[in-house]
């Protein structure tokens, strides 16, 4: 793990506060810290393992909705009904997992596609549960009956499982377990033929990024203190997919670049609102076109190329 | 057999058909390119929206469905040229973005060019409902299956009898061999790009009479008639028909006996199902990894 690298970043979201002027900038920030979460999680099975999901936002509206219910409707202590929710979550994602990850390219795509859609349109549809297409209040996180809000309270705690969560990536990613999503992503026959048992390590990557993306989910729904189905939407599943994607993929700290440019971007181009969608697209396909290793890999490679060859 | 049944039946052909057109412009694209299109979709909904834009400009409907296919066409060429044949040796997941991208800027485009409202079309042929057995068929219903079946016989024609088509499955065969054989491999990519845009606005005429059209059908059908392909095994033309006419009988009769609810849902738990027991689609092959 490069211990630079982590001692920068986490100096960087312990001075952004400096630069946070109101609520609002507060709110983006852990909008921010959020996705990274949700992000760093999904770069490690698309990054590093070498699997497509196009279904994240399922687990992630899985999550949210699995601590809002057990909450309100059945009056769990928020806290409980959070840590219930990402083991439900990632018990469902290891049974979904087994026989789903045995497919590859484009029909992992479409399964995981599908389990999505599933879940977004059942969170939509049974709605004495779930308050349908309209969403549902959810009570705010408590901790020894003292009750967690605001915005300032809410980045400290962000933060925390943000930093939390790369530094569990970043030591993963070097373990002998990283070492084994690498080589799968490389070559599965190859894998397996050096004794890497390619189910076993595909599902550990998949679980651990349903679970990360559930308990984002699940901070975002008691953060915000409302959630809808829209969460759990097909299109929130590419957005997470394009903020990994546009970061760098196999980079820990481009899924966080990833997910800080791409939700703060919305935020910033609000006064185009109509053309958020051609915009959000464009930006997907040039991208794409121009930079398919992403933005942090290609800014260390053309840094690298500029130390080596001092003008 | 109930009135009822027939009449869930022939809802299920309806749709059925447009999922594999639908499927087919999947299969087309993917058999030149191995590019799964997440933009279909938005072909059907250009059609759809680009024909009931010219109709209330005044052009006859024949005409205003002929200008909307040849303007889904030339948005088909533009997404080769400009998005995909620059990428061309990019992974699997950058050209899945690429293309839901594009699938994106399209739908954001429409919403700016036509509006967000929901628009129909004139029926092709009268709205007065034939009686069958009990059940009512609407004229459009057979326009929808009658013209299906013509496009599949005209693609059946040129894939089998024209050069152009021989090529396109000669390069989906093996693009190198079929480079040495002198055949254009970018030309290719192009005319199939064209060739499933064009099935794509024509399936959004054919129902948009039926069910509607918007800025933003082209989600949902798109990801059926790519469930549609996977289910028949991705690259297979009759494979891609007959997983769309399944999956449009097993929404219809899901729709009507279990739960119209989750109508959208029921497509997406078959093809999980088949691909979990049969993880190359109904009519797919076995394919082993290279090293």
């Amino acid at each position: 793990m490069s211990r630079k690298g982590f001692a920068a970043f986490a100096l960087i979201v312990v001075l952004l506060p400096l630069a946070l002027t109101n609520n609002y900038t507060y709110e983006v920030a852990i909008l921010v810290g959020l996705n990274a979460i949700v992000c760093v999680g999904l770069n490690l099975l698309i990054g590093y393992a070498g699997q497509i999901s196009l279904g994240h936002a399922g687990f992630f509206g899985l999550g949210a909705y699995g601590s809002a219910i057990l909450a309100a409707r059945y009056g769990w202590p928020p806290l409980a009904a959070l840590a219930a929710a990402i083991a439900a979550v990632s018990l469902v994602a290891w049974i979904i997992g087994k026989p789903v990850l045995r497919l590859k390219g484009h029909y992992l795509a479409m399964a995981t596609l599908g389990l999505g859609i599933i879940v977004s349109v059942v969170l939509s549809t049974e709605d004495r549960v779930t308050g349908g297409p309209d969403g549902m209040a959810v009570p705010p996180l408590a901790l020894a009956g003292f009750v967690l809000q605001g915005e300032k309270l809410w980045y400290w705690i962000v933060a925390a499982v943000l930093l939390a969560t790369v530094w569990l990536a970043l030591n993963l990613i070097d373990s002998p377990r990283g070492r084994a999503w690498r080589a799968l992503h490389g070559s599965e026959v190859a894998a397996g033929a050096i004794g890497i048992d390619p189910a076993r390590h595909k599902l550990s990557a998949f679980v651990l990024s349903a679970a990360l993306a559930a308990l984002a989910g699940a901070l975002t729904a008691h953060y915000s203190g409302f959630i809808t189905p829209s969460k759990a939407s097909f299109l929130h599943s590419i957005e997470l997919v394009t903020m990994v994607v546009f970061g760098g993929m196999a980079s820990t700290f481009g899924a966080v670049v990833g997910a800080a440019i791409l939700t703060t971007l919305p935020q910033l181009l609000t006064m185009f609102k109509e053309y958020e969608m051609v915009m959000l697209g464009a930006v997907m396909m040039l991208t794409m076109i121009f930079m398919p290793q992403g933005l942090v890999p290609t800014l260390e490679k053309a840094l690298a190329a500029a130390r080596r060859k001092p003008q | 057999m109930s009135a009822q049944l027939v009449q869930f039946l022939l809802a299920g052909l309806t749709l059925g058909a447009i999922y594999a057109l639908v499927a087919l412009g999947f299969a087309i694209i993917y058999n030149a390119s191995h590019v799964i299109n997440f933009a279909q979709g938005e072909f059907v909904m250009i059609g759809g929206m680009a024909a009931t834009a010219f109709v209330d400009s005044g052009l006859p409907l024949p005409l205003a469905a002929l200008a909307a296919v040849a303007a889904a066409t030339l948005v088909g060429f533009l997404l080769e040229k400009l998005a995909v044949e620059p990428a061309r040796n990019a992974s699997v997941v950058t050209l899945i973005i690429i293309t839901i991208g594009a699938s994106i800027l399209l739908r954001g485009l429409a919403s700016l060019v036509w509006d967000k409202k929901i628009h129909s079309l004139p029926a092709f042929s009268g709205e007065a409902p034939i009686a069958i057995g009990g059940a009512t068929l609407l004229p459009q219903t057979l326009w929808v299956l009658g013209a299906t079946l013509v496009t599949v016989a005209a693609l059946w024609w040129f894939f089998n009898r024209t050069l152009t088509g021989k090529a396109i499955l000669a390069v989906s065969h093996n693009p190198l061999a079929a480079r040495l054989m002198g055949i254009s491999v970018r030309r290719v990519l192009l005319v199939s790009f064209g060739l499933s845009a064009a099935l794509g606005a024509l399936a959004g005429i054919l129902i948009a009479p039926i069910s509607f059209t918007s800025w933003d059908i082209g989600v949902m059908l798109g990801l059926k008639g790519f469930a549609a392909a996977i289910l028949g095994g991705l690259g297979s033309g009759p494979g891609a028909i007959a997983g769309g006419l399944a999956l449009g009988l097993i929404e219809a009769l899901g729709a009507g006996y279990l739960s119209s609810a989750y109508k959208d849902v029921f497509a997406f738990v078959i093809i999980l199902a088949a691909l979990v027991f049969l993880p190359n689609g109904l009519a797919g092959k076995r394919a082993a990894e290279r090293v």
